[in-house]
């Protein structure tokens, strides 16, 4: 399911294979949007989840030195098979450029890596191809389809920025959201359903540090439907307890006592 | 909405995409020849004859962040839809031709020009640069000049956004340091020849284990308190620029203000929504620009902060120095922290004026317990602060 903007950045992605870079506040879906990719066009999907202090051997790739000082201790290897496919450990990107079909790969929250990381990346993704000192260069038996998302932890550098298609995610209108609780909780009564959406939506326009993504309007959803409840106004007490899958912050949970949820409820109902 | 009728020379549609990039590159995007020639090999995979895919797709392919992404419907529309001529008020009557040069839409600077008059109001003598036009290069000029102008006169977007960057870089640098000594780490770049030396014992002699070490981060950690009582008002909006910059530099920075109460600032200065932050400010700033009283609002900070501050602590104090508490409380305050904190630093807007001696009663009392009393009167002596604090 996804809004126009969106189908239209990942219809040009995949005609222009240009990678496409997704912003948007946490929690509205960006990294599933790459596994829904994988499953549309039956590849793999590889994911690096970056992370500060990330270097180019956890990501791209690693010599197996243990197992090198194996073989020359055990067979006397030579320095041709010691630098050989056997010995060298591929990391996500080596990984998705070398794959015959081209798989789905997600560089998920490339914000919080390095910049240096960042730089390293800048060759992957204009040309794919990555260099190995020792063996030399290897290019991309297929292009993958490229997707790295970021949440603004910091902003990322205008190279990487121009290789990428971009595209903003916001979070959904209250029909789109229906639509994928809907989907996604099949068996849900169509009042709750309503119900919910109601209310997370009015939670997100209160000022709460954090607010309330898809994932989490879905687990409260599924919390709800596993206690039984079927209208938001009548188990009060149950229905504030399960709060706990909305709001994550003690300053949150505090922001959203009784009297709001009832108001909350009642403009939603 | 009328659509833009092209010159006849404008045949085709590669020569409209080149003007449309040409437009938004005036209009400040970073896009070249590479994005032209991307933005006719996207309508080539389109339905190029719909608007609203054609909007999307080059919205896609040539906004590069967020802002831009949010501004460009309305590039979009000033092109294509000569938006931009009818709200500069002129063709009204009949389609304007866009002409061979790309017009620069002028709502774009609405904002940047509202600036300038505000500074205009508060610094009437600043005649320069009129004649150079809406091309952006009036705006360079005047910071050129602004940047020595005492703070008192500055209070417009541009200033608060420098004072904002130059706090950033300040407290980037003051907080990267790192240990002499190396200490074993997982992506150290350099090999522990000793601990891999010793593991390999184990190992009958084979270096197997590859151990790594490095220089080990010691952050330092800011403080910062500002005076926002009233003879610090002209300077206030400035320093909370300049305080919000220091905060937003890391999550470990504390930010406090004091005018006769102490109160902690650190959530809403932290705050990414820039309205918002301004209006928890003032609500909890009631008695901004009353009286000052330095000692008592030292006390109340290393009493109930005391916490805050650790041996790898700097404390920056943003003050004029005027005080109607004694002078012997704050000398007491700034004793008490001085155990604590590791750097004591005194930011003072005056020190800057020609003639000014630090002899009122409370800075005579402060002075000892300083590491440093730097003036804070300009921008420049804001940017220039970097450089002093190497030298602490």
């Amino acid at each position: 399911m996804a809004g126009e903007p969106l189908a239209m950045a990942l219809h040009l992605s995949l005609a222009l294979q240009r990678p496409l870079l997704l912003e948007g506040p946490a929690g509205v879906g960006k990294t599933e949007i790459a596994k829904a990719m994988s499953e549309v066009l039956a590849t793999r999907l590889i994911r690096l989840q970056c992370y500060e202090g990330l270097d180019s051997s956890h990501a791209i790739y690693e010599w197996n030195y243990q197992r090198q000082l194996l073989a020359i201790r055990a067979d006397g290897a030579s320095e041709d098979e010691l630098f050989g496919e056997k010995y060298l450990l591929r990391r996500p990107l080596l990984e998705a450029i070398s794959q015959e079909t081209s798989p789905v790969l997600l560089i998920d929250e490339i914000d919080r890596a390095d910049e240096e990381f960042e730089a390293f990346l800048l060759e992957v993704l204009s040309d794919f191809q990555i260099t190995i000192p020792e063996t030399g260069t290897v290019r991309a038996k297929s292009r993958p389809v490229v997707i790295l998302t970021a949440n603004g932890t910091r902003d990322l550098s205008d190279a990487l920025r121009r290789r990428c298609l971009y595209s903003y995610i916001d979070y959904p209108g209250h029909s789109e959201e229906l639509e994928i609780l809907k989907s996604r909780a099949p068996g849900l009564e169509a009042r709750l359903a309503a119900q919910i959406i109601g209310v997370v939506q009015s939670l997100r326009r209160e000022d709460l540090e954090k607010k309330p993504g898809i994932a989490e309007m879905l687990d409260w959803a599924a919390a709800l439907s596993g206690l039984g409840i079927n209208d938001l106004g009548n188990d009060r007490s149950v229905v504030q307890a399960t709060l706990v899958c909305l709001l994550k912050t003690s300053a949150d949970s505090a922001a959203v006592p009784v009297e709001v949820m009832d108001r909350l409820i009642g403009r939603a109902a | 909405m009328k659509a833009t009728r092209f010159p006849s020379r404008a045949k085709g549609v590669a020569d409209r995409i080149t003007g449309f990039t040409g437009h938004l590159r005036m209009n400040g995007l970073p896009v070249g020849p590479s994005e032209t020639a991307d933005s006719l090999a996207a309508l080539s995979h389109i339905n190029a004859v719909s608007p609203g895919e054609v909007r999307l797709a080059l919205k896609t392919l040539l906004a590069p962040n967020m802002d831009i992404w949010n501004r460009f419907d309305d590039l979009f529309d000033s092109y294509w839809y000569n938006a931009g001529s009818k709200r500069q008020g002129k063709a009204n009557e009949h389609v304007r031709v866009q002409s061979a040069r790309p017009v620069l839409w002028q709502n774009h600077f609405e904002n940047v020009s509202r600036g300038g008059e505000n500074s205009d109001q508060s610094a009437p003598d600043s005649g320069e640069g009129d004649s150079e036009g809406m091309d952006g290069r009036l705006i360079a000029t005047k910071t050129e000049s602004l940047a020595k102008r005492d703070l008192r006169e500055l209070t417009d977007e541009e200033t608060l956004k420098e004072a904002e960057a130059a706090a950033y870089r300040l407290a980037r640098s003051i907080r990267d340091c790192h240990s002499r000594r190396r200490k074993r780490s997982n992506n150290g770049l350099q090999l522990d020849l000793r601990r891999i030396n010793r593991a390999s014992l184990a190992r009958g002699g084979e270096p197997i284990d590859l151990f790594r070490r490095e220089h080990p981060d010691r952050q330092m950690r800011i403080v910062a308190i500002s005076d926002v009582s009233g003879s610090m008002n002209v300077y206030s909006r400035v320093f909370l620029a300049f305080v919000k910059g220091l905060v937003c530099s890391d999550r470990s920075t504390e930010a406090f203000l004091f005018h006769t109460r102490l109160m902690r600032v650190t959530p809403a200065m932290r705050d990414g929504d820039s309205l918002r932050w301004a209006g928890r400010l003032s609500l909890m700033a009631d008695g901004f620009g009353g009286g000052t009283d330095i000692g008592t609002a030292l006390t109340t900070f290393s009493e109930q902060y005391g916490k805050a501050l650790t041996g790898r602590t700097m404390l920056l104090i943003l003050s004029d120095g005027y005080c109607s508490g004694t002078p012997q409380r704050l000398a007491k305050a700034l004793s008490r922290i001085r155990k604590k904190a590791r750097k004591i630093v005194w930011l003072n807007p005056l020190l800057g004026w020609k003639g000014y001696a630090p002899v009122a009663a409370a800075i005579q009392a402060a002075l000892p317990y300083l590491d440093a009393h730097l003036s804070a009167s300009t921008i420049d002596a804001l940017g220039a602060l970097e450089a002093e604090f190497s030298n602490i």
